[in-house]
């Protein structure tokens, strides 16, 4: 394609490609993102490319390799258009009778379709999957129709229309205006008026001016922004390019976590694509304004997701934050006038700018606009990306997009906002969820991850953990965070080995209240959430762990023990077999035992004993009992004494 | 040690003192540790002080300054992975190939690292071994899993 120059000729070229595209054309497209790639996607493409040749579809067939479908649980997600059937969990395999069946003589292969896990009632089309069906994918959506290496794709599902508008149409006072009016909020975690932000980046005094967009992900569970980033590298392009306009900045930067190579690959390989077609560089659309980025891998480090020490980081140096103020949109990037926004923000800018804010208001509630995208993980039925509308309810989004909790267990809490965020319990389930009610929850919107938890997760151990992540992470750079953190991991960790003592609950607060209102960062100010939140709701789990020696869980390795119950053992050596440091004493016919000093608590066992025997249990706060005399072990079966 | 490739690399960059993470990056990437060597090239060649590589190369975790092993284990210990018993998962491979996360064994077989998120979270548990992704895991199946590895 030839470079474009004005806003007419890429009009005509839209008009192009849609009129080179047969709508009736079938297309078979899979989902390549970063989770199906470890689920072998690239085997089933492979299958899916020589079955084409083989069968001789390569020029009737369109096939196509998307990002991320956000389906993770069912990956790799197979969906052949235009009629929206959709295969789940496909194997290469399946690939001769996806193509023989349905993509040559239209048949449904029903074995591939989704089966609801409670009603056993099968969904062939994609729109139809309870999964999808209860979302508003606004911003996600193009994810599932474009390959994100091509600039074709974005442009024929409706890509670069909000940006010429803005650089023929609107001044930057007006785009500010609009992004304000919309009232769009920070998607990666302070919630912060990205207008406002914006405003004050362009009134700033200074020159040169730097966009950053934020894709250092680092927040354990939340992976939205990767998948924007790998599926639709264009969009966030797009909407970074507006807000550079808008402020008055030439050069920005992309900042990728570097656990992200795809998302790099993508998103380097959009930047070249868009250069050569006049969307980015000197003169973008004949248009006057130039725009140049590069994109800078992070090293590993959580606190670099923090915008101040993001910019030390993007300077070539230690990512340690700054006191605030100065805002970086006074003193950024070296020492000039920056902006910075997450991905996900940033990919909400074209929408607003193309529907008009008057559309995006109308979405979402009072205080918080438009769509979140959250990442629904953890003990839930249906893990993956999921983009509802703000005030949503979280019993919704767990139950009836997320499909329940697995096997039979029982519903415990949903953890929001990321290590600094809060656990709520089931009784806020039909909480609306948007920034301020999740704020007034004790939580906070962090970047979207939600994390599901069922009994067996104990609360003690799960503030530990963030705590753990914390000190690992915290920079060290202020005493609240270094020392505060690491104390208060010091009393969790304790109390899930049965150590705790009378006054730990009190000292822990004491503690939360001085790292919350001293740290430097959000880091350390965030750091207490995870343990006032539980606290506040689980303090039960905190008394039991303290006062009895016991986790209500059965979770915490020093407070449990396996044991085999000798009247319903049936002596059948899975347990045995499965076990890695051969803790089972027992052989044929003779009631299994666990050695409880070789035990390293692994949980193997229970897993291999067999459902119907359910002889395998765990105990905590009391006992294990004696083992059965050994003359009492045998096992006689009924069948051998007839 | 190849020192044209560590030239080529700080080129690439064009040898600027604000591109020194980067740098780190590549070099990390290539050797799979940043040999002392190597450091002592960036800091001449981009004027930067060694105490200020050695403040980097400790303060963010994709930096090695030992050999790796022919075998890189990492552990999810994502939040989706711990509820779903990522703990149990790293006890058992801590076991099996006897070294701790951050270390790697004295034959130079395996690398231990534990990670905070790989974004599988349906997946998880999840160990990935040179790249390999084992989801789902359950402590029973590793020994089975380490053992094809040499």
């Amino acid at each position: 394609m030839p470079r474009i120059n004005s806003s007419a000729e890429l009009e005509e070229i839209r008009k192009d490609i849609l009129s080179s595209r047969d709508p009736d054309k079938p297309c078979i497209t899979l989902c390549s993102g970063s989770a199906c790639q470890a689920t072998h996607c690239k085997k089933v493409a492979a299958a899916l490319e020589q079955e084409m040749e083989k069968q001789g579809l390569k020029d009737k067939v369109h096939f196509r390799k998307t990002g991320c479908h956000g389906f993770c649980e069912k990956g790799p997600i197979v969906v052949i258009y235009p009629e929206g059937i959709c295969y789940l969990q496909v194997k290469p395999e399946d690939i001769p009778e996806i193509v023989s069946q349905t993509l040559m003589e239209k048949k449904v292969v029903e074995r591939l379709v989704y089966v609801d896990p409670t009603t056993g009632e099968k969904t062939t089309f994609e729109e139809e999957i309870p999964f999808y069906k209860n979302q508003e994918r606004l911003v996600l959506g193009p994810n599932t129709k474009i390959d994100p290496k091509s600039i074709e794709d974005y442009i024929a599902v409706g890509g670069y229309q909000a940006l010429p508008k803005v650089l023929f149409e609107m001044t930057p006072e007006q785009v500010i205006a609009e992004v304000k009016a919309a009232s769009l909020r920070g998607r990666g975690g302070g919630g912060f008026p990205a207008g406002v932000k914006w405003e004050a980046a362009r009134n700033a005094i200074g020159d040169p001016k730097y966009v950053i967009v934020n894709c250092d992900e680092g927040d354990p569970g939340a992976y939205m922004d990767r998948s924007l980033m790998e599926g639709n590298p264009f969009c966030v392009l797009e909407g970074l390019l507006i807000g550079a306009y808008a402020i008055g900045s030439h050069e920005g930067y992309i900042y990728v976590r570097q656990e992200y190579p795809l998302a790099v690959e993508n998103v380097t390989f959009a930047i070249k694509k868009a250069e050569e077609l006049g969307f980015l560089g000197k003169d973008i659309l004949g248009s006057g304004f130039d725009f140049t980025i590069k994109v800078h891998q992070g090293a590993g480090a959580f606190v670099c997701g923090e915008e101040t020490a993001l910019i030390m980081s993007l300077e070539g140096k230690v990512g340690e934050p700054k006191a605030r103020p100065p805002y970086p949109a006074v003193k950024g990037l070296w020492g000039k006038p920056t902006n910075i926004n997450n991905v996900e923000t940033w990919a909400n800018v074209p929408l607003i700018i193309t529907k008009g804010a008057a559309v995006f208001t109308s979405i979402g509630t009072e205080g918080s606009k438009g769509t979140k995208i959250f990442s629904l993980v953890g003990k839930v039925n249906n893990t993956g990306l999921v983009e509802v509308p703000m005030g949503v309810t979280l019993r919704d989004i767990v139950y009836k997009i997320g499909g329940g909790i697995p096997g039979g267990k029982k519903f415990k809490a949903v953890q929001t906002g990321g290590p600094a965020g809060g656990c709520m319990p089931e009784a806020l389930l039909d909480m609306a969820v948007d920034f301020d009610q999740l704020t007034k929850a004790g939580s906070m919107m962090g970047s979207g991850g939600m994390i599901v938890l069922d009994e067996e997760t104990c609360m003690v151990d799960f503030a530990r953990y963030f705590l753990n992540f914390l000190a690992d992470e915290s920079c060290g750079k202020c005493t609240p965070c270094r020392e505060g953190v690491k104390q208060m991991l010091k009393i969790l960790t304790r109390i899930t080995k049965g150590k705790g003592m009378k006054d730990d609950i009190e000292l822990l607060e004491e503690l939360a209240e001085v790292a919350g209102s001293s740290a430097l960062c959000a880091l350390g100010k965030g750091a207490p959430n995870p343990v006032l939140s539980t606290i506040r709701h689980f303090r039960d789990e905190y008394e039991a762990h303290i006062n009895g020696g016991k986790c209500p869980a059965y979770s915490c390795k020093e407070l449990i023990s396996y044991y085999i119950d000798p009247d319903k053992c049936q002596a059948c050596m899975s347990c045995g077999k499965k076990c890695p440091t051969e803790a089972i004493d027992g052989g044929k016919n003779l009631i299994h035992m666990v050695i409880q000093e070789k035990c390293t608590k692994c949980g193997s066992c229970l897993e291999a004993c067999p459902a119907r025997f359910g002889a395998v249990r765990k105990i905590s706060g009391e006992p294990v009992p004696a083992p059965v005399p050994e003359e009492a072990r045998t096992i006689v079966r009924k069948s051998k004494q007839i | 040690m190849d020192n044209d490739k560590i030239e080529q690399i700080i080129d690439k960059h064009n040898s600027e003192a604000g591109s020194l993470i980067q740098i780190l990056l590549d070099i990390q990437s290539e050797f799979h540790w940043l040999p002392k060597e190597a450091l002592n090239r960036v800091s001449e060649k981009l004027h930067v002080p060694m105490s200020k590589i050695q403040h980097i190369t400790t303060f963010y975790k994709s930096f090695s300054m030992v050999p790796k092993g022919r075998h890189e284990v990492h552990v999810c210990m994502g939040t989706a992975c711990h509820v779903r018993g990522a703990q149990r998962v790293l006890d058992t491979v801590q076991d099996q190939i006897g070294i701790k996360p951050g270390e790697t064994d004295v034959d130079l077989k395996f690398s231990l690292e534990t990670v905070n998120c790989l974004g599988c979270c349906a997946l998880g548990p999840v160990m990935v071994v040179d790249g390999e992704y084992h989801g789902n895991i359950a402590p029973a199946q590793i020994v089975d899993t380490l053992k094809i590895y040499e």
